[in-house]
């Protein structure tokens, strides 16, 4: 079976002053139709990177390797010459929902405009046809007085509105995949449980993939079917939702668990990973996270290994340093 | 000598708000008739969704926000500061007792000073010390309790991650030997892993400097692990009130239930739906009229009454506030 998208040995790279920076070191990752796929991690773990690199909105000094893929549909994204070629994917194929709603419109032209805009752009169809559609969608998510709604401007809605209005652009033209950027990290607790549950209730009527991308991990288990951890560009741990957060097995997955506050168990100590993330420019040899490892050697000969997945169980995917390093 | 170092009387902010130069001037309240009494030596929380006037209510505490009516009542060891009628001699003073940690670590530090001259400012600025002598001391002392190395107080900021600067403006905030502190959202920009750290750090320095802290926070999670008493605030009211173990397991407030049941739950097998809320959170300027919280309520009656209750916080148990439209309408 062909996977819906499917990411092979992808590194990024990026030109800056400063040298040249690597954002995303060998990520390969797969997503069927109808899965959601969490990436979490924190900040600079690269996770917007990856899903930028689908829709090759990464900027101008960003150099990509020679034998990656970007697998959507059995075309290879990071093959494309021409700008058509790219126009199918985006807002076609490919929806993307940002993090900030209010950066996401533009703040001068009618929420309805921009709406109608991008389904003329993808789906052959007239002004009235596309007006009816947005409407509808705008309907669909939840938004009472769509109509109204319509001929707003992005300043005229509030934050969670705003995202809802975001969302139905993104899914009006029945994208195959969607990708999220922090859809929730933005809004208040009530107003996230809304539009979380919206999400997911059109994931499931629409059948679509979706790769979710937070550092919440209480979201990810609400939403996920698999998730993938990652830390300075690598991912180190990947599997099922359910078995990566029950049974976390590799050290930073591990932390990150342990760090969070958990409001069922006020008496457990909060622990922090030790040190603080290394600056990309100095992105450390061998294991990335040897760092801030509570198992790392004195001796440093995680500095010497190479990184890499291997299958420990059934599904769940483990980086090579940290299969035994919780052992020794 | 009292056992509170802060009392909040019926405290009430205003803002003036006129939408254009012809229309009518209106008066917008950030903060209603709020009553609240800080113990010292307490991490007091408090907890709300934007625009709940949670910032507004710690800044006016600080006197940096004008009060409109009611008084906040600072107590010394020695006096009292009465925030209502206080003059800027006395502000001066004040400001050395009470100080304040920000949200964003990024924006809080002056780019082109060195991370010494960051902490020593408000040294400098308050007078406090003396010699160069006696203020690098000072910094380098405070430096150390805030876990900062003291190569680093050559550098500038740009050389630092979030939760090492979030140490420096800490450092910064206690340079003057304060006892009270509002910590607006200081975990909220910080990765998670970092964050704990920091929540470790200002407990740890709360036992050794004696600190009282007001503590706000939009996670409820981080409020439950760190603070001994919370409020949770809704359009500028208070609607419940306790201690946090109490709070969190014995919920009484309609809102405060929804707001813990928004949080996800980080088991993915524990699907329990969130208490959807309606609707969002409405505008301050034209706030429902009686209980405030009866527009996305879901035990609001069809008839609308709640549209004429006073609110009024009421001691359900010892030590437990709960809102009177609250306490009787679950």
């Amino acid at each position: 079976m062909t996977h819906l998208l499917e990411i092979n040995n992808l590194d990024v790279k990026f030109d800056t002053d400063e040298g040249r920076i690597t954002a995303i070191d060998n990520v390969s990752l797969t997503l069927d139709q109808g899965k959601v796929l969490g990436i979490v991690g924190e900040s600079g773990s690269g996770k917007s990177v990856t899903a930028k690199s689908i829709m090759q909105l990464n900027p101008g000094n960003t150099i990509y390797n020679d034998n990656a893929e970007i697998i959507i549909d059995d075309e290879d994204v990071l093959k494309f010459t021409s700008k058509n070629d790219l126009k199918k994917i985006r807002g076609g194929k490919v929806s993307m929902i940002f993090q900030e709603p209010m950066a996401s419109f533009a703040p001068a032209i009618k929420i309805g405009s921009q709406m109608v805009e991008q389904l003329m752009i993808h789906k052959p169809m007239d002004k009235k046809e596309a007006k009816n559609i947005s409407i509808d969608m705008l309907n669909r998510v939840g938004i009472a007085d769509a109509e109204k709604r319509f001929n707003q401007y992005a300043f005229e809605l509030s934050g969670g509105m705003r995202q809802r209005a975001m969302i139905a652009m993104a899914l009006s033209t029945m994208p195959k995949l969607l990708l999220a950027d922090e859809p929730t990290t933005a809004l208040d607790v009530t107003i996230q449980a809304q539009v979380i549950n919206l999400m997911k209730d059109i994931i499931k009527e629409y059948n679509m993939g979706v790769i979710f991308i937070t550092h919440d991990l209480g979201v990810i288990a609400q939403v996920a079917d698999d998730v993938a951890v990652m830390y300075l560009g690598s991912v180190v741990e990947q599997g099922p939702v359910n078995e990566i957060l029950k049974n976390p097995m590799h050290p930073y997955t591990k932390g990150l668990i342990n760090a969070l506050p958990d409001i069922n168990n006020l008496d457990a100590p909060l622990t922090p990973i030790p040190g603080n993330i290394p600056s990309p420019l100095d992105r450390p040899s061998g294991c990335v996270f040897r760092t801030r490892c509570p198992h790392a050697s004195k001796e440093g000969k995680e500095e010497n290994i190479e990184m890499g997945l291997v299958e420990v169980k059934p599904g769940h995917w483990l980086d090579k340093c940290g299969v035994d390093c919780g052992k020794i | 000598m009292s056992e509170n170092i802060v009392s909040v009387n019926n405290l009430s902010v205003s803002f003036d708000y006129q939408e254009n130069f012809l229309s009518k001037k209106q008066k917008i309240k950030a903060v209603n008739n709020i009553n609240i009494k800080i113990k010292k030596g307490s991490f007091f929380g408090l907890v709300g969704e934007s625009g709940s006037g949670k910032t507004t209510l710690g800044r006016a505490i600080l006197g940096a926000n004008k009060i409109s009516t009611g008084n906040v009542i600072f107590h010394d060891d020695e006096r009292d500061f009465d925030l209502t009628t206080i003059n800027s001699k006395e502000m001066k003073e004040y400001r050395k007792k009470a100080q304040l940690i920000f949200q964003d670590p990024y924006a809080a530090l002056s780019p082109r000073m060195t991370v010494r001259d960051i902490i020593a400012e408000p040294l400098e600025v308050m007078k406090i010390t003396n010699s160069r002598e006696e203020t690098d001391a000072r910094v380098r002392d405070i430096a150390a309790k805030c876990r900062l190395n003291l190569e680093h107080l050559r550098r500038f900021p740009h050389a630092f991650s979030g939760g090492q600067r979030q140490r420096i403006s800490i450092a910064r905030a206690l340079v003057s030997n304060p006892k009270f502190i509002v910590a607006d959202e200081s975990v909220a920009a910080l990765d998670v892993s970092i964050q704990a750290d920091i929540l470790n750090l200002l407990k740890q320095l709360q036992h050794e400097l004696n600190l009282t802290y007001l503590f706000i926070s939009h996670d409820l999670s981080v409020v439950a692990h760190v603070c001994d008493i919370v409020a949770v605030m809704y359009l500028g009211h208070i609607v419940e009130m306790a201690p946090s173990r109490e709070l969190f397991s014995n919920p009484k407030h309609p809102y405060t239930k929804a707001l813990l049941s928004s949080i996800p739950s980080i088991d993915p097998e524990n699907k329990s739906k969130a208490i959807e809320l309606e609707g969002e959170i409405p505008s301050a300027m034209n706030p429902p009229s009686g209980c405030v919280f009866r527009t996305r309520c879901p035990h609001a009656s069809p008839d609308g009454k709640e549209g004429n209750i006073e609110m009024r916080l009421e001691e359900v148990e010892p030590d437990h506030w709960v809102d009177r439209c609250g306490v009787s309408c679950g």
